[in-house]
């Protein structure tokens, strides 16, 4: 009986130590992200390099869970950082006054798109992402449909049943296609097209990159996706075009941040610099076509040429002031509705 | 023996068995109050308050009510629930009747089919059917034109999941027949399906319904399969997933949570009425049924039982040998790419490696406490208070689903003013939790195992000033060791598996693979995602025969003890 | 804790034959009452038992008796009451101290243990050596007569094998007091009656107070030096088998300890009763006969019903028609209804011999007598006691 209590007690202290083993050595810093899977390993092995002691620890999830996630906790922060999420949400956690103004050594360099200029400064720019569709050629030839050549196209009777997107609330490329279709077409046109769209939207995937995957592996003929996703999956070799339609498409700014009342403001520190600087900068391009840092490029294979053409100008404030409202207005009308489709 | 033997009374004692129990009861009435009672307490109290914690009495259940797609999910909820009912039930039935009533051979083999499902995670039947009736799917054209996605998707995944549950009930249930019945029936003449319905329905009648029972509850609290394959069709879980996971909208999780309690907590009362009339129905005088052999009947039991285990087995194997396909459906070559998990999550195989760990710590402090826990409440008389609450929370988890249970852990070990909030993200919170979650099973195990024992043992030790401790460990343990295994195999594989409780509290650097399995689908990665099931399949198959192996070192030569 | 081991009791301790001893009693037990909730399962039972002695409690099923002794043992806890065992107050005290050696029914033995280590168990955690362990579990075996049947697991065993076991395990420590749940009634009727026998000779030899409890009446009588009959949780009577066989002291235990026949009857002056119209005459007794009128039970034993040479000038003669006769070996049971007075049943036995000597069979008519001293008399109580009387 005694042994027993004590072998539980041993295997219970080395429950809670297995995880802080080599925490005494560095400083564990968590940083809350939106960045893709895939990118997390490099990113954090560049990270560790660059600065010394510090062991990253990822939270990552899409950019809707992760705001809600930040918003939620306001009262017990358990992020140090942010980062590889979307400026208009960072934007928005400014105006609740949950970010730790600080602005990385080196930030002047950056393209002046990709700065907060506004004091305080609380957000540094890494990349851009755009929202692209990325048709299957394939499917849509089995479904006699054209490529869409402009986002009115995706109302066609023939997609119905066959389109993919993010849902808003929780994917950031989600809700940056809806705040562009808004903008770009003011607010009544665009809920009216909102309204045509979703009779042909199959399902609204909690990813970004999800509704690419689904029409790359041809269980849709079209999905509304992030514009790498597009890039990599026809690389891979998947049957599918990636298409910015000419009026232009919505886009949104990937951005690190410190948060406010982390216990290690320091290491936050010297990690907002690292990502400031060139080297950083072209680890991003790696993944993203637009990055931060000028001069830096490093456009993937198969990515849309016209690409930085056709970003629609953004307005991030009206973004982050009107998200709520939005997304009410979004569920409300698209969520009622929950009968199955195909 | 006389005076001047008799010894005179033995001298005070620190450790007196009084104090010990009394203080082993304590100690598990803490426990389970932090691991049960204090997280269900704090998702009842969360559902009454706001945004910023101010009561608000039934607000959030009148706009849980007025919020039309909300209420939708509930009864989305109740439409897939029934229907795998009526579906499962009949199927489970005609199964167990086989297996129970016939003389078909390879009956164990077959048993063993229709349990399979128990060692996948629920999210596994779900990612094979995309890849069968997907709009992609290799047999899509049987659905003409309906899609997988939403109901259809949901209820076929379902019996698959809940067959084995329905299943292992009825065995039971059938396999209590009392042959003397249908020695009469028979001498009288009667009809084979008045038989049927005279003998053979009723017998079974509390087991149908409690069978239905387990199946109705499981489905309404599965989350694991709606996810997948559900599309826009919403379910009381994953609307508390999206609620809390997506728009961290506690308060209304916690409603959504309170409403998915309701069905639980109904079938968990309606389950235990029947048991308890089941018990009485059953005399002691009962003669075996042992079936006579009769070619067309059995022919036609092992037709159908192929049919039912194959599916069963093939549905399983889609998703391994999906795992295993370079690019689906444009490139079927081999590959084992889809197990390089880094590529689709960032953790790559560390969420295997930590749901073994989980699973693992489940099992091996989860089987000690239990079997430790159910002695005290059975064979001990200390502190009736205590052990009475003890016993009534180890219970209740029956009746909450894994996700309520999940949420209250995110409730009560995330508030800022509570100090275990260190363990929050920890591997010891998922392993509680998975305890919590699982413990009323493997109590009722060990007790089921302990009532079988003479009841006497603790009176003999204690007339022989033998603490009772010492005839736990050398007396009861080793003679309950067949249901310590059980209990052990039991908590390590369904902590393996699950996916419900577990999805609110990982954390950076613990997340699981069942975890990992949902966020590569919501990423599109479903290669990857049933390659990662297949891993978790393969791992609980594998403990499962260990156990078989070693249960029968424990009934071999080596304990020569046991007459069996 | 040293433990000197002596089966042979010390001169002069042999407990008298019968009867409350002199002596200070070794266990006592006062106004003790248990509750199960609003049931009673103990009321206010006293009982003295002195040391050295064979003791039965005896009674029906769920009249208290496994809870007497659970309680005596500390693992029921009364409500009220207290219990003293060799002089010292252990109505708190835990089982562990109380200095008692149990057996049960079921045996309760370790199946995982064998022979040997399931009567070493108690030895095993006094820290004796292990030498003198085996030593003293050789020598219990040998007493129990199972000196090699030490390697064997308890499934191995017969049930009176089992049993004996058990029995030395009780006894391995020395205990003071031993305890007896329904030892035997487990048992085929066979070994039963051998073992009965062994524990009784066994008790004697090493002059262990003794508590056995069994619903078995024969058992009881044979084996006992007290009997302690109890009904409803509370005793009735206690007394030597002799004193509850032959003066039983209400009509339940009368009805409980061998057969009787019952009639309802009334008071009809001093010695003088009616059952229905006939007058019988019974013993007056020392103290003052009941006022007539009073309704009264009279018991009788079968075998106290006379045959032989009655005339008709003797007490309660009177003619007896054979209605039903049992065959139960050595002697017959039979139904007797009185000529003159239809409904007036009793049942009386013959031995084979008279049975031979008067050509009794059905349908024979016989004289027959009712010696008042035999004829008991009980006040009529409608609760309880007496197989019905005929009307
Ligand atoms: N633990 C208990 N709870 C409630 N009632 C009990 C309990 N133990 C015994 N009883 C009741 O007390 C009465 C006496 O029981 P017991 O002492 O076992 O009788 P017996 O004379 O057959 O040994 C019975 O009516 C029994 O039902
Ligand atoms: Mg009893």
């Amino acid at each position: 009986m005694r042994r027993w209590l004590l072998a539980a007690g041993a295997a219970l202290a080395l429950a809670f130590g297995s995880g802080t083993a080599d925490a005494q050595t560095r400083t564990r810093v968590t940083i809350y992200t939106a960045l893709e899977n895939e990118q997390l390993a490099p990113f954090k092995q560049a990270i560790e390099a660059a600065v010394p002691g510090v062991e990253v620890v990822w939270v990552r999830d899409s950019t809707g869970v992760i705001t809600a996630r930040i918003l939620a906790e306001r009262e017990n922060p358990r992020a140090d950082m942010i980062m590889g999420l979307a400026a208009s949400s960072l934007l928005l956690f400014e105006g609740m006054n949950l970010l730790e103004p600080y602005t990385p050594a080196g930030a002047e360099a950056l393209k002046p798109a990709f700065r907060d200029t506004t004091p305080p400064v609380t957000w540094t720019g890494m990349d851009a992402f755009l929202g692209v569709i990325c048709y299957n050629t394939v499917e849509g030839r089995r479904a006699n449909t054209t490529a869409p050549t402009s986002w009115r196209d995706l109302t066609r009777p023939e997609f119905r049943g066959r389109l993919v997107m993010p849902h808003p609330a929780s994917s950031g490329t989600g809700y940056l296609m809806v705040a562009m279709w808004l903008q770009m077409m003011g607010e009544e046109q665009g809920w009216r097209f909102m309204d045509a769209l979703h009779e042909n939207m199959a399902v609204y995937t909690h990813s970004g990159s999800a509704p690419c995957v689904q029409a790359a592996r041809g269980e849709r003929v079209a999905g509304i996706s992030l514009d790498m996703r597009g890039a990599r999956e026809r690389t891979q070799g998947a049957p599918i075009e990636v298409i910015i339609p000419a009026e232009g498409t919505g886009w949104d700014m990937e951005a690190v941040s410190i948060v406010r009342g982390t216990r290690n403001l320091d290491a936050a520190r010297r990690i907002a610099d690292w990502a400031a600087t060139r080297g950083a900068n072209e680890l991003y391009s790696r993944f993203y076509a637009v990055v931060a840092f000028p001069g830096v490029t490093n456009t993937p294979p198969n990515y849309p040429a016209n690409a930085e053409e056709r970003m629609f100008r953004n307005d991030f404030t009206w973004m982050a002031q009107n998200r709520e409202r939005i997304l009410a207005e979004w569920s409300r009308r698209y969520e009622s509705k929950a009968a199955p489709r195909n | 023996m006389s005076a001047t033997t008799v010894t005179a009374a033995p001298p005070r004692r620190l450790l007196t068995e009084e104090r010990v129990a009394t203080g082993l009861v304590g100690l598990l009435c803490l426990l389970l109050l932090l691991a049960i009672a204090l997280p269900l307490w704090a998702l009842l109290s969360k559902s009454f308050l706001d945004d910023q914690g101010r009561f608000v009495g039934l607000a959030n259940y009148a706009r849980y009510f007025a919020t039309p797609v909300l209420v939708q999910s509930l009864l989305n909820s109740l439409f897939v629930a029934t229907l795998a009912t009526t579906i499962v039930i009949p199927l489970a039935f005609l199964y167990a009747y086989a297996l129970t009533r016939s003389r078909m051979p390879a009956k164990g083999l077959f048993y063993a089919l229709a349990l399979l499902p128990i060692f996948a995670p629920s999210l596994l039947p779900a990612l094979s059917l995309v890849y069968i009736f997907g709009n992609q799917g290799f047999l899509k054209d049987l659905l003409f034109g309906a899609s997988i996605y939403g109901p259809i998707g949901i209820v076929m995944a379902q019996v698959f999941y809940c067959l084995p549950h329905a299943t292992m009930i009825l065995v039971a249930a059938l396999g209590l027949a009392d042959g003397r019945l249908y020695e009469a029936a028979k001498s009288l003449g009667t009809t084979r399906w008045r038989m049927f319905r005279t003998v053979t329905l009723p017998g079974a009648q509390y087991g149908l319904v409690s069978a239905a029972v387990v199946v109705f509850t499981l489905v309404i609290t599965d989350f694991g399969i709606a996810k997948v394959i559900g599309g826009q069709f919403n379910v009381l879980a994953t609307d508390a997933y999206k609620q809390v996971v997506g728009q961290q909208n506690f308060a209304m999780g916690a409603v959504v949570g309170m409403v998915l309690l309701v069905p639980a907590v109904l079938a968990f009362f309606v389950d235990r009425l029947l048991r308890r009339r089941q018990v009485a129905l059953l005399s002691a005088r009962a003669v075996p049924y042992a079936p006579q052999p009769e070619r067309r009947r059995d022919l036609l039991l092992l037709g159908y039982c192929i049919l039912v285990g194959g599916l069963v087995a093939a549905v399983l194997g889609v998703a391994v040998w999906a795992s295993f396909i370079r690019y689906w459906p444009y490139n079927l070559s081999f590959t084992l790419a889809n197990y390089a998990f880094a590529e689709f999550d960032p953790d790559g195989w560390q969420p295997y490696l930590n749901s073994l760990w989980v699973a693992g710590l489940t099992a091996a402090i989860g089987t000690p406490l239990v079997f430790v826990g159910a002695y005290l409440l059975e064979k001990t008389r200390a502190v009736p208070l205590g052990r009475a609450l003890a016993q009534l929370l180890a219970m209740l988890p029956m009746a909450v689903p894994g996700m309520v249970l999940g949420l209250g852990y995110v409730f009560f070990f995330n508030a800022p003013w509570n100090p275990l909030g260190i363990l929050y993200g920890t591997v010891a919170i998922l392993a509680l939790n998975c305890l919590a979650h699982f413990y009323t099973v493997a109590h009722i195990t060990a007790v089921t195992a302990l009532k079988q024992i003479d009841g006497e043992f603790e009176a003999v030790s204690a007339s022989l000033q033998v603490p009772f401790w010492v005839t736990l460990r050398r007396v009861t343990v080793p003679i309950c060791l067949p249901a310590i295994l059980d209990i052990a195999v039991y908590l390590f594989v369904n902590a393996l598996t699950t996916v419900s409780a577990v999805i609110f509290l990982y954390g950076p650097g613990t997340k699981l693979a069942s975890i990992a399995i949902v966020h590569m689908d919501e990423a599109g990665a479903i290669a990857a995602a049933a390659a990662m099931a297949t891993c978790i399949v393969a791992t609980a198959i594998g403990v499962k025969l260990l156990h078989l192996l070693l249960d029968a070192v424990l009934f071999g030569r080596a304990q020569r003890w046991r007459a069996r | 804790m040293t433990t000197a081991f002596r089966f042979e009791p010390p001169a002069g301790e042999m407990p008298a034959a019968a009867g409350r001893t002199a002596a200070p009693a070794f266990l006592r037990v006062r106004s003790l009452t248990r509750r199960f909730g609003s049931f009673t399962a103990l009321d206010r039972i006293d009982l003295e038992v002195a040391r050295g002695e064979f003791v039965c409690f005896l009674g029906p099923s769920g009249c208290g008796k496994t809870t007497l002794l659970r309680t005596i043992a500390g693992l029921d806890r009364q409500d009220e009451g207290s219990i003293e065992i060799g002089g010292r107050d252990v109505s708190t005290a835990p089982p562990a101290d109380r200095d008692f050696g149990i057996v049960f029914q079921s045996y309760a033995l370790f199946p995982n243990l064998t022979v040997t280590d399931n009567v070493g168990y108690g030895l095993v955690n006094r820290r004796m050596p292990r030498a003198a362990i085996a030593a003293r579990v050789a020598e219990l075996l040998r007493l129990v007569g199972l000196p090699d049947q030490g390697r064997k697991f308890p499934v191995q065993l017969s049930g009176g094998q089992q049993q004996r076991v058990a029995l030395a395990r009780a006894l391995a420590t020395s205990p003071g007091l031993l305890l007896l749940d329904e030892p035997l009634s487990a048992l085929d009727a066979r070994v039963r009656l051998h073992l009965r026998e062994e524990i009784r000779a066994l008790q004697r030899r090493l002059g262990v107070t003794t508590i056995m409890v069994t619903h078995d009446q024969e058992e009881a009588l044979a084996m006992a030096d007290r009997i302690v009959v109890m009904n409803h949780g509370v005793i009735e009577q206690i007394g030597t088998p002799e004193e509850i066989y032959r003066r039983p002291a209400s009509a339940f235990v009368a009805d409980f300890v061998g057969t009787m026949t019952f009639f309802e009857a009334t008071a009809a002056g001093p010695g003088q009763v009616r059952v229905g119209t006939r007058g019988l005459r019974v013993d007056a007794g020392a103290t003052g006969f009941p006022a007539d009128g009073t309704p009264l039970r009279l018991g009788l034993r079968p075998e106290e019903v006379r045959i032989r040479g009655v005339t008709t000038g003797d007490d309660n003669a009177f003619e007896a028609l054979v209605e039903d006769l049992e065959f139960l070996g050595p002697f017959c049971r039979a139904r007797l209804s009185a000529r003159d007075a239809p409904g007036f049943e009793l049942l009386a036995d013959f031995s084979a011999n008279l049975m031979r000597d008067l050509d009794i069979a059905c349908g024979a008519v016989l004289r027959i007598a009712l010696p008042p001293g035999s004829l008991r008399v009980f006040p009529r109580r409608d609760d309880r006691g007496g197989n019905g009387a005929p009307a």
